[in-house]
């Protein structure tokens, strides 16, 4: 690991200004960070340990929840009200690493969580993410666990996270402060970015910006699923997964609201699939035209060709479970 | 702030990139955490952090000012051992030994998981309380590796000192 300097925030402006002043890195869990600096892939300067900022709560905001940026992982999936009435970020949660990483790692910085593209890791392939310009050896290479939908040719990465797909689901927003102690919101669709030809920028945070929290609107019931698909039972990153959030009244469906993870550089989101099934009955025939809807400018890499056929098929299960069908 | 291990305070006056387990091995000589991967991928290295097992290679010593770690040791002695060190020997709960201080460590704070009402991923209700059993077990053991593969008896023993504490 290279050297850095470390040192610890105990209040947001001090946190801005110690990131402003050395181009630091912020430090929470560090459970990916840590990761990545031992193998140089990540080689801060400085590291701001966030970890005394008061930002440890769930508390409630408007009719909805503010998850402090600082939340552990556990502690979210554990909270009741994010069991019973957010069930799909529980479930999302529970889905990813361990129970260790879990106590770690933190809602805000589970959002920043890069890429597990192996050529991204290692130092010797070319990597646009990594090393800007110096191309990209997963385009041809082995791309198993690479994107179908929204890459570039700078760059096939996917973002690993399950937590981000089921807030994008909910249509989460995440609450940034930036170095001059400004607050914006960011909805959690918009967070992170798709590579185009800067790929090394995962998300739209900029120097200085500090995660606070994550707010969750009001519940909206329905039945909530999130469906993961891994070559391990568990402990594996997802090749394909769903979140679902659907409300079925009168026989037909009321609201669909779903995202998927694996798939892309960001928990892809397609408003196109909403208002396909919304004012439908549920059937079959539906459900294939919304995966062909979702699907209709999916690309394949070679080794993930088997991702069209399995997201095609998830989504359909997720629908029919969530409809009141059988598997 | 010192750092309190097994109840014994110490200085962490240490290079920042010192991981915890680092410090936990070298610069207070507790060799019962072991180093596996390094990278938080076989548990190897799980102790108890104020209480919650974590990977101590992920994380710094610097960061843990004022906290409190529980190692293998502070679990139990050759002749006080804990009830999970005793079931992990009746149960033949090993080969090699190496992954079973973490394998300890982390079945330790999965009872008390269970306890506070924790579920997992293979919990029916996410919203309900879990119930223990082989299924759960194995799912919320998953970040422990064990090369020599021994699974069935670690799963047996955390079975039995969870149903003799029930």
């Amino acid at each position: 690991m290279k050297p850095f300097e470390y040192q610890q925030a105990h209040g947001l402006g001090e946190a801005h200004q110690l990131l402003v002043a050395d181009g630091g890195k912020p430090i929470a869990g560090g459970t990916n960070l840590l990761d990545l600096m031992k193998l140089e892939v990540e080689t801060p300067s400085a590291l701001v340990d966030v970890n005394r900022l008061p930002l440890g709560g769930i508390v409630e905001h408007g009719e909805g929840l503010h998850i402090g940026a600082l939340v552990s992982n556990s502690a979210c999936a554990a909270d009741p009200r994010i069991r019973g009435q957010y069930p799909v970020l529980a479930r999302a949660i529970l889905a990813g690493a361990t129970f260790q990483l879990r106590n770690k790692a933190t809602t805000g910085g589970n959002l920043c969580q890069r890429t597990r593209c192996y050529y991204f890791y290692d130092l010797s392939q070319a990597c646009n993410k990594r090393e800007p310009g110096t191309g990209c050896a997963a385009i041809g290479g082995f791309n198993r666990i690479h994107a179908i939908l929204g890459a570039s040719d700078a760059c096939i990465a996917t973002y690993p996270g399950d937590m981000a797909v089921a807030l994008s689901a909910l249509d989460a927003t995440v609450e940034i402060h930036d170095a001059k102690g400004e607050k914006r919101m960011v909805p959690v669709r918009e967070f992170h970015r798709l590579p185009g030809d800067t790929p090394e920028r995962d998300n739209v945070l900029e120097a200085g910006d500090v995660i606070t929290g994550v707010v969750l609107p009001a519940p909206s019931g329905g039945t909530q699923l999130y469906r993961k698909v891994r070559d391990r039972a568990s402990y594996a990153f997802a090749l394909v997964s769903v979140a679902a959030v659907l409300q079925v009244e009168d026989g037909v469906i009321a609201k669909a609201r779903l995202a998927f993870g694996g798939l892309a550089h960001k928990p892809w989101h397609d408003p196109r699939v909403e208002a396909l099934l919304e004012g439908e009955a549920p059937s079959d025939a539906l459900f294939d035209q919304a995966a062909a809807l979702l699907l209709d400018e999916a690309r394949e890499q070679g080794s993930n060709d088997f991702k069209i056929p399995l997201t095609r098929r998830t989504l359909k299960a997720v629908l029919r479970e969530a409809t009141g069908g059988t598997l | 702030m010192p750092i309190t291990i097994n109840g014994v305070d110490h200085e962490l006056d240490v290079d920042p990139r010192t991981s915890l387990l680092d410090f936990l091995r070298g610069d207070a000589g507790l060799t019962g955490t072991k180093k596996g991967c390094d990278h938080g991928q076989c548990g190897a290295c799980t102790v108890l952090l104020n209480g919650q097992r974590i990977n101590s290679c992920l994380t710094l010593a610097v960061m843990h000012d004022g906290d409190s770690v529980t190692t293998i040791e502070g679990l139990g002695t050759p002749d006080a051992p804990h009830p999970l060190q005793a079931a992990f020997v009746r149960h033949d709960g090993y080969q090699c030994g190496y992954c079973t201080p973490g394998q300890i460590c982390s079945a330790k704070a999965m009872l008390d998981e269970i306890a506070a009402g924790w579920t997992s991923y293979v919990s029916d209700d996410v919203a309900g309380s879990p119930k223990l059993s082989e299924e759960e077990i194995r799912e919320r053991m998953s970040g422990n590796l064990c090369r020599c593969g021994a699974y069935s008896n670690i799963v047996a023993a955390i079975a039995e000192v969870a149903e003799a504490q029930a």
